[in-house]
């Protein structure tokens, strides 16, 4: 087992809560977290529907090994329909709430219709109820948390909301946990404020006993955490300096996406680098505070952060001069590169923001970006922005970051995400985006494979989908070079399916710097079933990615929307070492829908549906 | 030779590995809720600190209980809750200044930390030695060693 065994359903209309026992079958079949959550919503849910509408669903779910001692099994994916997409959102979160969720017995929780006022969910073990929310509804996330602690008079909550952003239906709001953690893409925050669903709120004392072979199961798990120990990435990198250490690796490889990727490295970067943010500052302190790990994740990427006392943007402000989650590398990019900002106060104060009005600050940055570069087009004039804006100024960042949840101003443009936004002032070129979603800190084509996942992607632009940065630039599992084409189908597919399988076990994708699925496969088959083969890990999750495709298909996307934005395509990278290309795509995608099983229009075959038993 | 463990709570990242690795070597479960050492994350200053029974060794739980249910282990120096004496009157609760014996619903009884007879779990699964057991006379020789190297080696550098 390892699987609670049960979901709880939870009727927003109705206001009713029902237990059910979860589909062993499809646990089997689809794992749990990402996978298992899918399932259950493309069998529930028309793949036409508005993702803000009553008819759509959005689940929190947790996967096998979520609560367990596997390393950084404490993660869970809030899986709907997004909003900034209209294809299938999938969002992923470490923190704590994940693993309090399983310990109160539930493997995942089905939201459907939409209340009437705002409530939140409040579980504590097999007891589960509605709450009227209406005087937390306009409560920011750092209110929000605390406010349902005193309610229930227990500090041991963990809490799952939306702020100003998810309530104001932005359509990149987050769903943040733990104060700093987010299932941060998609607009997952958007479809709870559109149900008047204000908050999950858990209390799980029950544990996670039912593991099918304990004594095996430990022996693997800590087999699992010496390798993690044991590996340059996992065990030095990510523990010393967070995700930003790669803030001057990739610059230097002139992939850093820069100024809305009109250019592919940036002179600032290493003002925003891990390095930066070591440093000691004029008040004898430095940025970074301390690190942060998620539940029992033994890796501690995360960082805490204290933003410089006489910086101007918290002068007056006392909530930001705590200590509080940040940066880490997408943000740093999102907020910084992408807007030619190079102000790391600047940036911890605007993701300060992200979290506490819970939004996503890939999104939030990139749109920034393209609305920068609008203005010194002249598109957009001062007049309609409120403030100047070229490329480099700190104080429009931060005017930005503050008036968007709100919809305060251009606040409410900026909220439409870069694709919208650029569509509605005659410039849909400039939204650096797949389907919707914008890139992260990785520049598209002059690293062609990840140019191939971003456009493949199934919940539009992403480096968590299928991360070939790990190969084209470090080197793992083997290295490829960030310029050919040739191989890169092949490599995007083996990483898609194998993260698919990571995500849906309940681990962290970060564990995949140092294991490959053989590493996973023994605590899963320790904890759950000897079914659980390295070679049944890569099907389910080969059967997990069409599944996912095959819902936004039905939702209308093509092949058509299989592409990169034209900058992409036909302006050449300027600098660094890949200076003068622009993505292969159209090499690539032929090749990839081939091995895939799919025909040219990006369908899935008669024949690939039955070997995966879709 | 007694061990303690020591706590460096500099070095702790808030993994919850030594709650988990507590509650299943004592319970066989998975459950932070049912750990007798605890993680306080303070947020707004960044501070992580692991905090559990130190074994005093006049302990006020031991001398508080009317049943004789808390024990010296001779060998550890831990002390020990017996749980077939136990009756759960919770007295040592009151009586422990550090409120690192607490009363268990599920079983009736009470519970504190027992060092696992010597081999602490949360000590083996802390990823960061945030948590050690070390020679019970000597918790402060890495200390020592850190200020006689600042004093000796650093300074005749300079």
């Amino acid at each position: 087992m390892s699987w609670a065994g049960k979901l709880l359903r939870v009727n927003l209309t109705k206001g009713t809560c029902k237990s059910e026992p979860l589909n062993m079958e499809w646990a089997k079949t689809y794992l749990g977290s990402r996978g298992l959550a899918t399932k259950y919503f493309v069998d529930e849910v028309d793949p036409k529907v508005d993702p803000l509408s009553a008819e759509n669903k959005i689940i929190w779910a947790t996967g096998p090994l979520t609560g367990t001692m596997a390393s950084t099994g404490g993660r869970f994916t809030v899986v709907t329909k997004g909003p900034l997409t209209g294809a299938i959102a999938c969002s992923n979160s470490g923190g704590y709430l994940g693993a309090e969720l399983k310990m109160a017995g539930w493997d995942m929780v089905i939201f459907e219709g939409k209340s009437p006022k705002p409530v939140y969910l409040y579980i504590e073990d097999d007891r589960a109820e509605l709450v009227d929310a209406t005087d937390l509804w306009g409560k920011t996330v750092w209110e929000t948390e605390p406010a349902i602690k005193i309610k229930h008079q227990d500090p041991q909550i963990r809490v799952s909301c939306i702020g100003r952003a998810g309530e104001n239906q932005v359509y990149f709001a987050a769903i943040v946990n733990d104060l700093h953690r987010a299932a941060g893409r998609s607009g997952v925050g958007a479809v709870m404020g559109s149900k008047n669903l204000k908050a999950l709120a858990v209390r799980g004392t029950k544990g996670v006993g039912n593991i099918k072979n304990p004594k095996a199961f430990m022996a693997a798990v800590n087999a699992g955490k010496a390798v993690l120990a044991g590996h340059a990435v996992t065990g030095q990198g990510l523990p010393t300096y967070g995700t930003q250490v790669l803030m001057n690796v990739i610059n230097e490889v002139g992939a850093l996406p820069t100024r809305n990727h009109q250019d592919v490295q940036f002179d600032g970067a290493k003002d925003i680098s891990a390095e930066a943010m070591a440093v000691e500052r004029a008040d004898g302190k430095s940025h970074l505070v301390t690190t942060q790990a998620c539940f029992a994740c033994t890796i501690a990427c995360g960082r805490i952060s204290q933003i410089d006392e006489s910086h101007f943007t918290i002068e007056n402000k006392p909530q930001y001069k705590n200590t509080s989650g940040g940066l880490e590398y997408e943000a740093a990019w999102a907020l910084g590169a992408a807007n030619g900002v190079n102000d790391l106060e600047a940036l911890q104060y605007a993701n300060m923001i992200c979290n506490e009005d819970g939004f996503d600050p890939i999104t939030f940055g990139a749109t920034v970006g393209a609305v920068m570069e609008m203005y010194e087009m002249g598109v957009l004039t001062k007049e309609q922005l409120g403030i100047e804006a070229p490329f480099g100024s700190v104080k429009a960042l931060c005017h930005f970051a503050e008036i968007t949840a709100q919809g305060i101003g251009f606040g409410k443009e900026i909220a439409l995400g870069s694709a919208r936004l650029t569509a509605k002032y005659g410039q849909p070129d400039l939204s650096m985006s797949v389907k919707g979603q914008e890139f992260p800190a990785y520049d598209g084509r002059v690293i062609q494979g990840i140019g191939l996942a971003y456009a493949t992607s199934n919940r539009g632009a992403c480096h968590l989908r299928g991360y070939t940065i790990a190969s084209e630039v470090l080197g793992i599992p083997v290295k490829t070079e960030p310029a050919d084409t040739d191989g890169k189908p092949e490599l995007v597919k083996a990483f898609q399916d194998a993260t698919a399988a990571f995500d849906s076990a309940g681990l962290c994708i970060f564990t995949s710097f140092a294991w490959t699925l053989a590493d996973v496969a023994p605590q899963l088959q320790a904890a759950c079933g000897d079914e659980f083969t390295v070679d049944n890990l890569n099907l389910i999750g080969e059967r997990i990615w069409n599944m996912e495709r095959d819902f936004n298909n039905r939702a209308g996307f093509t092949s058509k929307d299989d592409k990169l934005p034209k900058r992409l395509m036909t302006e050449a990278a300027k600098t660094g070492p890949g200076k003068g290309t622009v993505s292969g795509l159209g090499k690539m995608l032929p090749q990839y829908y081939k091995i895939r099983g799919w025909d040219s229009d990006g369908q899935i075959n008669a024949d690939t549906r039955k070997r995966l038993g879709l | 030779m007694q061990k303690s463990l020591l706590i460096n709570a500099d070095k702790c990242t808030g993994c919850l590995q030594c709650e988990m690795a507590c509650s299943y070597e004592h319970y066989g479960i998975f459950n932070p809720s049912k750990s007798r050492i605890r993680v306080f994350d303070f947020h707004n200053t960044g501070v992580k600190v692991p905090y559990t029974c130190t074994q005093c060794d006049e302990a006020w739980c031991l001398k508080a209980c009317p049943v004789d249910a808390i024990s010296i282990d001779l060998v550890t120096g831990a002390k020990v809750v017996s749980e077939d004496t136990c009756v759960g009157c919770k007295v040592c609760t009151i009586a422990c200044p550090f409120g690192t014996i607490n009363y268990v619903q599920d079983t009736g009884k009470v519970q504190k930390c027992d060092l696992c007879s010597g081999d602490p779990a949360c000590a083996t699964a802390c990823p960061t030695e945030a948590i050690t057991f070390v020679d019970a006379d000597w918790t402060g020789l890495d200390r020592m060693r850190e200020w006689a190297d600042k004093l000796g080696n650093q300074a005749s550098t300079n």
